[in-house]
């Protein structure tokens, strides 16, 4: 079996399960937010009645991110909706806006608070909860209804996926980054390529990313519609979950041979920097013959490409630069926000270095990656060209519908930002 | 469920994702609040670009404005429909505006998921690509029992996948109730 089979079969209360196969899984770990909380409640209010418990309290976790530095009073009255509920039902891990426990944008908090653990299930309410396969996990996106369920009963069914086992050889080179690499498997396979299956990813060069550079490769395998993207957990994973791990965990390996739905070698120092044109994230093409591109903004920040590797990748090409274009950064979460002020790039702090560069950095949340309210900071409010490291880059996802969104590592968004035009990052670095 | 039914079609093409389904600015209305949820209804489909809305020729709103429900009650559209996030108010919004079903080559699965689990428009898919075969306007009838798809008027029949596994829940009209059903969770709360 491939590590997916075997993590769902051990939820299954199975010896075996094979792809294909529709079981009913014990859930570890609900997560939901300020967007999908409020109608999951309801629902669950609905079909379990007013005075229904949860499953149990231990395993939800709610971390408002989506709208959280908007007026918008639909927004404000849904982050009221949360603290109801958590009120009434006790839940204990409630990451509340506008308090010291706000933590910023889930995939990335649920990882620094320990709740991404090896050989675990994990359901929540965004279609980037498979970030959180980089750990070795079973994670995936579903809709309220399916969450309300899970909320009553702990149990939700699902079709076990064939695995696409991506194998990347040799090293990559210094100036490539994850975002490449996932925007290279994208350009290859489609938005459909991996529909309903696993993407399993592995290989010398996967072991040597660190946790955040691997999550923002499990994070786009949605975009590829796959189910869920998994790393099999190694020293980095362990290293990582040190101090953070909320409980004992199981680690899951796949077996040799296991079945797999295809097999995709690639020649790791092969890979270039990588942009996908619009409008979808399937449109990549090498950074450097997109170089007549000119844009109007540039955006760091998201699950994708709001973690501290990337500011850090960022601030190393922008350092002695400034930026050409109104630039936006919002960092994924608050620790995030404070290692910038704390790490350090030649005795210049990440953060200090990204301001002199003319950077204008928000506070953490999901910001403009999905638009959101009109008043949302780095939103594209019209007919904007935008050079982003998000995930995605459909007609409207950063907000007006006359807006394009090219999307790339942070590096080559640093390098771009600082021309004004699409830049491969080898011209500057 | 019920077996036929029948509506004008509202055609559309490829990768046709959630953000065009429901743009991510309108996610803050309630979906229980009877008056708030209309809005699901009147932005449904608004963020699909003007040209690709209504296909063949385009530029024809999915929604009138100042309605709040279409006069297109079937979705026809290309592959990959309902990639993106995994906001369930999309298949809701479309239920909202009165869609009763989505006839596409191929779905996103948190969608399709979503559609099937939360009965809110039933997920259906055809081997041939209908966006080429059905215009905008054009009177189609479904039926379930004979799995096909037949445009009214122009003597052209498709035929519709079959639900598989997911055909109980369908039937059932959702998770909730197939749950009950089988006796995996108890009675409607009173």
């Amino acid at each position: 079996m491939t590590i997916t089979e075997k993590i769902l079969a051990k939820h299954a209360g199975k010896k075996e399960v094979h792809a294909g196969e529709t079981i009913w899984v014990d859930v570890d770990v609900l997560l939901t937010h300020d967007v999908c909380g409020p109608p999951t409640f309801a629902i669950f209010r609905r079909e379990f009645g007013k005075d229904a418990r949860v499953w149990d309290p231990q395993k939800v976790v709610i971390i408002p991110d989506h709208y959280i530095f908007t007026e918008d009073p639909y927004a404000r009255r849904n982050l009221d909706i949360l603290r109801q509920f958590a009120r009434e039902q006790n839940l204990p891990h409630f990451y509340d806006a506008g308090t010291e426990r706000y933590r910023g944008v889930c995939h990335i908090a649920l990882a620094e608070e320990g709740f991404t653990l090896p050989g675990t299930v994990l359901f929540g309410t965004d279609s980037h909860t498979c970030t959180a396969g980089a750990f070795g996990l079973f994670a995936t996106g579903i809709g309220n209804t399916d969450a309300a369920f899970i909320l009553g009963t702990g149990k939700i069914w699902v079709k076990v996926p064939e695995t696409m086992r991506f194998v990347f050889e040799g090293q990559f080179p210094p100036y490539v980054q994850a975002k490449d690499v996932i925007l290279r498997i994208l350009a290859d396979i489609g938005t459909d390529g991996a529909t309903y299956r696993a993407m399993e990813f592995t290989g010398e060069a996967i072991q040597q990313l660190s946790m955040e550079e691997r999550m923002t490769l499990t994070n786009m395998a949605v975009e590829a519609g796959a189910k869920n993207g998994i790393i099999e957990p190694d020293d980095v994973t362990y290293e990582y979950l040190k101090n953070r791990a909320r409980h004992r965990f199981e680690p899951e390996f796949s077996d040799h041979p296991a079945r797999y739905f295809s097999i995709h070698r690639y020649r790791a120092d092969e890979l270039e920097p990588m942009v996908a044109e619009p409008h979808s994230p399937d449109r990549g093409t090498p950074a450097h013959r997109l170089r007549k591109v000119k844009l109007t903004r540039a955006y760091i920040g998201s699950c994708t490409g709001g973690k501290l590797a990337d500011f850090l990748a960022a601030a190393t090409v922008l350092q002695g630069n400034k930026v050409a274009i109104p630039t936006f950064a919002v960092p994924a979460t608050v620790r995030t926000a404070r290692k910038l002020k704390e790490t350090r790039l030649d005795g210049r702090s990440v953060w200090d270095i990204l301001e002199s560069a003319g950077v204008q950095i928000g506070p953490p949340s999901c910001a403009a990656c999905l638009g959101g309210p009109a008043d949302t900071f780095g939103r594209l409010n019209g007919p904007e060209i935008c050079i982003s490291t998000t995930n995605r880059n459909f007609p409207g996802r950063m907000g007006s519908k006359e807006s394009a969104v090219y999307l790339a590592s942070p590096y080559t968004v640093a390098a771009s930002a600082i021309r004004g035009a699409i830049t491969d990052p080898r011209d500057v670095l | 469920m019920k077996p036929a039914f029948e509506g004008q079609a509202f055609v559309l093409g490829d990768d046709i994702d959630t953000d065009q389904i429901i743009p991510a600015r309108h996610l803050v209305y309630s979906l229980e609040d009877p008056e708030e949820r209309k809005n699901y209804g009147r932005f449904c489909l608004s963020g699909v670009p003007v040209e690709q809305s209504g296909l063949p020729e385009g530029h024809i709103p999915f929604v009138a404005q100042g309605e709040e429900r279409s006069r297109f009650r079937i979705i026809i559209a290309g592959k990959n429909f309902g990639c993106g996030s995994s906001r369930e108010h999309a298949p809701f919004a479309l239920q909202m505006a009165g869609v009763l079903a989505v006839v596409a080559q191929s779905y996103a699965r948190i969608f399709y998921r979503n559609a099937v689990d939360g009965g809110f428009v039933i997920p259906l898919e055809t081997e041939a690509y209908l966006p080429a075969e059905i215009q905008t306007g054009d009177r189609v009838l479904i039926d379930l029992d004979e799995r096909e798809l037949r445009v009214l008027g122009r003597n052209k029949t498709f035929t519709l996948k079959p639900l598989g596994d997911v055909a109980r829940i369908v039937e059932a009209g959702g998770i909730f109730e197939f749950a009950r059903k089988t006796g995996m969770i108890s009675g409607r709360p009173l």
